[in-house]
């Protein structure tokens, strides 16, 4: 059976995508011409190829669901649909896959919309070089950008997200690989997993989200060469790590930060080679926290470097670079000959007072810091860097 | 008043102590820039110095220069001069060479250094202006301790329990407050607190650019009207201002009325 091409344009035989759709044998491909085609509830049951030639615009006119595609081998192009409706019972999407493989949706443009691209029990896919940009202003009638729900091996690349709920959102989805992604500017979450293990994300830009990225009840979970910036406010984190177990943390920079990385009950993650910048706090941990390996991190002119809720510590910190040591070298072997002591008893103080803050990098505090320095009593008396390096880490 | 500035400036300027509070100035940024290698750190490390020694400077400095031209303010005063412009006139005289020797002896080496095509510029010149603004609080008070004591000794020891006061024990007491009191609302508090000290004052001012990522980790509403915004750094560039202009009416007060 020879693969036919369904031309769509308005003063074409077909004037609209469903018809197209409907018209079409499995394995065929549709070409939609430039033009706004007013359409939802597009079904696509069998394999079919839909390129949007020169930007085509599907509108939504905020009915409903737009694309819903229900079979494998389904591939989307060029499109650009915008309008989704907004609904508080169904999670109405520009484009969903559902219980489908081997999908494409590549070089989209989703705008205005309430989830953009929604994956259910799909597995094998590919969403490339998609932009989405929202306009969520509450968290309750908003949606996410690209969310997976019971994936497997999808691939998330180059897209970008911005101005919605979560950027990117998997929930119980494996194998995922998320890389060269750029998610700003959204209401809660860059990036935001639950309960998906072993995926991977290298790469990713995440810029002025509310919160971040949060990353929970997960494990195996890989992070490399990362950059989560300028995330500021009272629950705002670069990374917030929950129920985290037996991850890898490599290569990423946290800069501007209220809160680097706050850690809580995540245990066995290496840490290194990563650069924390002017940070609010580098690293909070929260408590319920074991065997978890700082090494070879850049830790620069953050105001506080590590912060403890209680004086227990069972992590290692070995051969970082800290700003704020003041030891020397004498042996000249480029490692610091005294301890560092990266939590300060002030930090201790601010979590207990919050509103002492005010009083950071005052002589007063310095002089309390100095006293808890020489002998510890509130701040972990092992918590230490016993190999501080002396010039920042450059890392290849 | 002029003509009195212009003297004691340059009084000031050929005297020893402003080139030995010059030349500790420029070794001071020297030797910072030669031990870090980086702007942003000497930045940090330059904030501790100012909001600690210039006020200590400028006390101790102000009462010295007030008790000792004492015998030429009286010949001074012999002549038709108006009472308040000699002495503001000495008192600006005296803080603005200070202010310019820290501003000199510490923006050097940094020029050297190149500042001009770093980003820490603005933090850098934040810093100098808060230092300038401290020197001239600091002064201020100094000529009011030394006008209201006849006695050195005493006028020295109230100069340097201003400084141990507003530099140390101020922040003791004002965390101590905070952690017994902390089960109730205490961001207004604190903001007052920190708005009746110049040292935390600059040192908020300072703060709001170098820190500004934790000061938002804060859950408040008034601290975040305060620091997420300009009007934290407005607010606090006034009450500098106003810092300044109250121990300043208070030594044209006090010289009005002082026998001599």
């Amino acid at each position: 059976m020879a693969q036919t091409t369904i031309e769509v344009c308005s003063s074409c035989e077909t004037s609209t995508v469903t018809q197209a759709v409907e018209k079409a044998q499995p394995f065929d491909t549709i070409l939609i011409k430039k033009g706004t085609y007013k359409e939802y509830n597009i079904g696509i049951t069998k394999p079919l190829t839909i390129i949007g030639e020169n930007n085509p615009v599907i509108d939504g006119e905020n009915k409903g669901e737009i694309i819903t595609i229900q079979s494998d081998s389904v591939t989307i192009q060029g499109l650009t649909v915008v309008n989704v409706g907004t609904s508080y019972t169904t999670d109405y999407a520009a484009i969903r896959v559902v219980k489908s493989e081997n999908f494409l949706i590549k070089n989209n443009t989703l705008e205005r919309l309430f989830f953009g691209i929604y994956l259910e029990k799909s597995n094998n896919g590919k969403v490339l070089n998609n932009s989405i940009q929202g306009d969520a202003v509450n968290e309750y009638n908003s949606g996410n950008g690209i969310q997976l729900w019971y994936c497997n091996k999808v691939e998330v690349a180059n897209n970008e997200i911005r101005n919605v709920r979560d950027g990117i959102y998997l929930e119980f989805s494996d194998q995922i690989e998320i890389t060269h992604n750029k998610s700003t500017n959204n209401l809660r979450y860059g990036l935001h997993f639950m309960f998906s293990n072993n995926d991977t994300y290298t790469n990713n830009l995440f810029e002025n989200n509310g919160a971040g990225v949060a990353v929970m009840f997960s494990k195996f979970i890989k992070m490399y060469d990362n950059v989560f910036k300028k995330n500021w406010g009272t629950a705002s984190f670069g990374l917030l790590l929950k129920e985290i177990n037996d991850s890898e943390i490599k290569g990423n920079i946290f800069e501007e930060n209220t809160v680097g990385i706050n850690i809580e009950g995540s245990n066995r993650i290496e840490y290194s080679h990563n650069d924390f910048k002017s940070n609010g706090w580098a690293v909070k941990v929260r408590g319920a926290c074991y065997a978890n390996t700082f090494t070879k991190n850049n830790f620069l002119y953050n105001s506080f470097d590590i912060s403890y809720n209680s004086n227990i510590n069972d992590n290692v910190f070995d051969k970082n670079y800290w700003s704020n040591y003041t030891g020397y070298d004498l042996n000249k072997n480029g490692i610091g000959d005294v301890p560092y002591r990266p939590v300060k008893l002030f930090s201790y103080i601010v979590n207990r007072t919050p509103e002492t803050i005010i009083l950071l990098r005052s002589l007063f505090i310095d002089i309390i810091d100095f006293s808890e320095k020489v002998s510890p009593v509130f701040t972990p008396d092992n918590l230490m860097d016993n190999n501080p390096l002396l010039k920042p880490i450059e890392h290849d | 008043m002029l003509k009195i500035l212009k003297y004691s400036f340059f009084d000031l300027m050929r005297s020893r102590w402003s080139y030995v509070y010059f030349l500790f100035y420029l070794l001071l940024g020297v030797v910072l820039l030669f031990l870090n290698n980086d702007l942003s750190k000497a930045v940090i490390t330059l904030m501790n110095v100012i909001i600690v020694l210039v006020p200590l400077i400028g006390t101790i400095f102000g009462v010295m220069y007030y008790y000792n031209s004492k015998e030429f303010t009286e010949l001074l005063l012999a002549q038709p001069v108006k009472r308040s412009s000699i002495f503001l006139g000495q008192y600006l005289g005296v803080a603005l060479s200070l202010s310019m020797s820290l501003i000199i002896g510490l923006g050097l080496p940094f020029v050297f250094y190149g500042i001009f095509n770093s980003g820490a510029i603005w933090d850098f010149s934040l810093l100098l202006v808060t230092g300038a603004f401290l020197t001239l609080i600091f002064t201020a008070l100094a000529f009011v301790i030394a006008l209201a004591n006849e006695n050195k000794i005493k006028g020295f020891g109230y100069a340097i329990l201003l400084w141990l006061f507003m530099a140390v024990i101020y922040d003791g007491i004002f965390l101590m407050s905070l952690v017994y009191f902390e089960e109730y609302p205490l961001d207004t508090f604190s903001l007052v607190a920190t708005m009746l000290n110049p040292v935390d004052l600059s040192r908020v001012l300072i703060l709001l650019k170098l820190d500004i990522s934790a000061l938002l980790g804060y859950t408040g509403a008034v601290f975040q009207k305060f620091f997420g915004t300009s009007f934290g750094f407005i607010l606090s560039t006034l009450l500098l201002v106003i810092w300044v202009a109250v121990p300043t009416f208070f030594i044209q007060h006090m010289a009005k009325r002082k026998d001599f």
